[in-house]
């Protein structure tokens, strides 16, 4: 990686970018479309959040202790599990909301953890511009798939109540009776993860890899480190949502295998 | 084989004695009586606030749940079919209660016994309500039981493939000694079983003709007077 092959942007030229924007709100008008709140609103947030972001990332860079790489990750985990439950359309009991927590936190940082320290040999560990992006990376896309594999489990167990109950009354365990829909939500939370990386260098040239080759990063550099980043977004996703789904059955009914009512999960 | 003691569930049901031990049992009532709640008990689908259930002496709360529902099998009010052929249908039950499958002549034999002309190898999707049911039926037949739980079939469906159901389930019990407990409307079916009726009026037995005392609405000697 050489300095000179990096070609800074300015903040004018950036500027200019924003005409996207300006040619957005031009379509929403002239068709009638009521989104030009929303979308000055996403606009400016992204813009702030990702501002405010950088200067927090220069900060911890200049002063690289573990405990601000540990608060950082943590906070991030933090709002992603939130936003995980929070992109759940029915409501999740509390042990289940524990067990999505629990799921993103083994799952993703573990993954993140062991890419980090065993496979990238970061040194230090802690080293924040390796251990935040990449957990960033990895929590990130987990909590895209913990939230569609709890979308899945939920909506399954509320509209199948009957083919449930059924096979309980024909003697079935818990375990079997809600096997295909344990399943099923695990296909559906790991789907798109798996679809992604067969496009992936034919239909698009992923995040990660062009921002580090705009910044001067060798190509074949840059595939190896997303290589290795989509395995460990792989692995992440699976083991969160592997958690997630096969204790979460579990909340859905008693000690003795009766499938609870809703109202008391 | 069942026997109730100050059983209280909710506003639903309020027994405080009952004995269910007719090889064919009855239960009737009203809609909202309590019926459905209560077939869900002797299956341990539902447990009750209070008071104990016990079978062949056995207080259910003690039982392993799923070792009883394989003993004593539900057949519920709406046929539930599952993905796959009528033969795969066929041997859920098995599989589920971690019973051997059943050879393809025995699905033949099931299938002509319950009146569905289709083979094992059929697919489900073309089955009407009435086929469902037969299926359904098959499928806990098949499963050879100690008891069976039948929750009346759904008033969607005709008839005669209710009496139909009825009558098979009734001569397969009595002629190889098993229990049947069965939720009805039908006063025929109930007329039929005078000595295994329990009638529930608001969650409370009414009337149980093999135990008359349990029945509130007994009034002992004190009636002949």
């Amino acid at each position: 990686m050489t300095e000179s092959a990096v070609m800074d942007l300015s903040i004018g030229q950036l500027a200019i970018a924003y005409v996207f924007v300006l040619i957005l709100l031009v379509i929403f008008k002239s068709r009638g479309i009521r989104r030009e709140k929303e979308i000055l609103i996403a606009t400016t947030r992204m813009t702030i959040q990702l501002t405010v972001m950088g200067f927090i990332l220069m900060l911890v860079f200049r002063h690289a202790h573990w405990w601000l790489t540990v608060l950082m990750v943590a906070i991030m985990v933090g709002f992603a599990i939130f936003n995980a439950i929070k992109r759940v359309k029915i409501p999740m009991s509390r042990k289940l909301k524990q067990l999505a927590a629990f799921s993103m936190i083994f799952g993703a940082l573990m993954t993140a953890a062991f890419f980090i320290i065993v496979v990238l040999q970061v040194r230090p560990w802690f080293n924040p511009q390796y251990f935040i992006p990449i957990s960033g990376m990895v929590v990130g896309n987990c909590m895209t798939g913990l939230a569609l594999g709890a979308n899945k489990l939920c909506g399954d167990m509320a509209d199948k109540r009957d083919v449930i109950e059924n096979s309980l009354m024909l003697g079935a365990t818990p375990f079997t009776a809600t096997k295909q829909i344990v399943n099923d939500a695990f296909d559906s939370a790991i789907l798109p993860t798996m679809n992604n990386m067969l496009t992936m260098g034919i239909v698009s040239l992923p995040g990660m890899m062009t921002g580090q080759i705009l910044s001067g990063t060798f190509p074949l550099t840059a595939i190896k480190y997303q290589i290795g980043i989509m395995l460990a977004i792989l692995g992440a996703t699976a083991l969160a949502v592997v958690l997630f789904v096969s204790l979460g059955y579990r909340t859905f009914f008693s000690k003795d295998a009766r499938l609870l009512p809703p109202e008391e999960k | 084989m069942f026997t109730i003691e100050n059983l209280k569930f909710k506003d639903i049901l309020r027994i405080p004695r009952l004995t269910i031990d007719q090889p064919i049992t009855c239960i009737v009532g009203a809609s909202g009586s309590g019926k459905t709640t209560l077939l869900k008990m002797l299956n341990r689908l539902i447990v009750p606030d209070e008071g104990v259930i016990r079978y062949n002496g056995e207080d259910l709360s003690g039982l392993n749940s799923v070792a009883l529902r394989r003993d004593v099998v539900m057949l519920g009010q709406s046929p539930v079919i599952y993905p796959g052929t009528i033969g795969e249908n066929l041997q859920i039950g098995r599989l589920f209660s971690q019973r051997i499958p059943r050879p393809e002549s025995a699905l033949r034999e099931i299938l002509r016994e319950v009146g569905l002309e289709k083979l094992p190898d059929d697919g489900c999707s073309t089955l009407s309500g009435g086929e469902r049911q037969r299926l359904c039926l098959a499928r806990v037949l098949l499963m050879d039981a100690d008891t069976y739980l039948l929750d009346e079939p759904s008033s969607a469906l005709d008839k005669k493939t209710e009496e139909f159901i009825l009558n098979l389930l009734i001569k397969f019990v009595l002629e190889r000694g098993k229990e049947l407990i069965v939720v009805t409307h039908s006063p025929q079916v109930a007329g039929r079983f005078p000595e295994g009726r329990i009638r529930l009026v608001r969650g409370q037995v009414e009337e149980n003709t093999a135990h008359p005392k349990e029945g509130s609405s007994w009034k002992g000697e004190k009636k002949d007077d």
